[in-house]
């Protein structure tokens, strides 16, 4: 019984590997590119994923066209700003620090800056009016 | 009054919450707002040999709506784009990777609210236009800017809110 759990775990892990969307083999090198440039862009049909891990046939589209790209040469900055173009800043899966998004970046760090002031007042104002806290 | 500071931090977050359930996650802001149409060069519809470009099209502001035979949101604003037609509205359509067959059979059955429709077979001016799905409709106004983009079928109230204001101030 055991042996058929392992084999059942070990053929689940295996369907994980199977999530990178189809890769072309004729040029190694690109597809590494294409793969390190997609897994930073965000599909925008199904935003919650990658472009390297969507299979929307939008995404398939625009790895494609990114492939396209990079055969004419082009840097990856040109690929981003070639997308950033047409789709904003939203394409990007990390998000760029700028005033705009201050508020995200920042946001937790300023709240746990704020509960940890909250919570050092509160602490103060315990010690103060229990004064037999203690020995 | 300090004890209530964690409710009314609750009840913020809260509203905040709620507030994003209205949010449709399709409307992506357009970096292509205030830039020129963009350009492109597609077969005509069941018209073989004839092509569209933007600059074709009709002087004064217009949309651009993009759609496909297979697309059940879309059905859903056909009477209400028939219904701009009607009213004079300039709408051109670009379908979007379709069937052309299928395409034009849909608009013998349902009706053309379109002056014409460029086919866009592969989805290529598509990317152009930062096209992220079906339907979605353009406003450019009568010197050629983008003015407007609308993720998701058009409605009365969309048309009011976001595209009327515009059609006032764009030489209409």
């Amino acid at each position: 019984m055991k042996g058929l759990w392992a084999l059942l775990c070990c053929l689940l892990a295996a369907t994980a590997l199977a999530g990178e969307a189809q890769v072309n083999a004729s040029d190694p090198q690109l597809e590494a590119r294409l793969m390190g440039l997609a897994t930073d862009l965000r599909c925008v049909v199904c935003q919650n994923e990658t472009l390297a891990e969507s299979h929307a046939p939008l995404a398939q589209d625009l790895r494609n066209e990114v492939r396209g790209l990079l055969r004419q040469g082009k840097s990856d900055a040109e690929v981003i700003a070639y997308l950033t173009d047409r789709y904003g800043d939203y394409v990007l899966y990390r998000p760029p620090f700028k005033p705009l998004t201050y508020l995200l970046w920042l946001g937790p760090l300023g709240f746990l800056l704020l509960a940890v002031w909250a919570w050092y007042r509160m602490v103060r104002r315990q010690r103060r009016t229990m004064p037999d806290n203690g020995p | 009054m300090r004890r209530w500071l964690p409710f009314l931090g609750f009840v913020l977050l809260l509203s905040v919450f709620y507030l994003g359930l209205w949010h449709n996650p399709r409307e992506v802001p357009s970096p292509l707002i205030g830039k020129p149409a963009v350009a492109f060069d597609l077969p005509l519809l069941g018209q073989p040999g004839q092509r569209f470009s933007p600059s074709q099209a009709a002087p004064g502001p217009w949309l651009l709506n993009i759609w496909a035979s297979w697309c059940g949101e879309c059905r859903r604003e056909h009477g209400y784009l028939l219904e701009l037609a009607a009213q004079g509205i300039a709408l051109y359509g670009l379908n979007w990777k379709d069937d052309g067959r299928k395409a034009a059979e849909h608009l013998a059955r349902a009706g053309n609210p379109y002056r014409q429709v460029a086919e866009d077979a592969t989805g290529r001016a598509g990317i152009d236009w930062g096209v992220t799905g079906v339907p979605e409709t353009f406003l450019i106004d009568a010197q050629g800017i983008i003015r407007a983009k609308h993720s998701g079928p058009l409605n009365p109230k969309v048309w009011e809110r976001k595209f009327q204001p515009l059609l006032s101030g764009a030489g209409s």
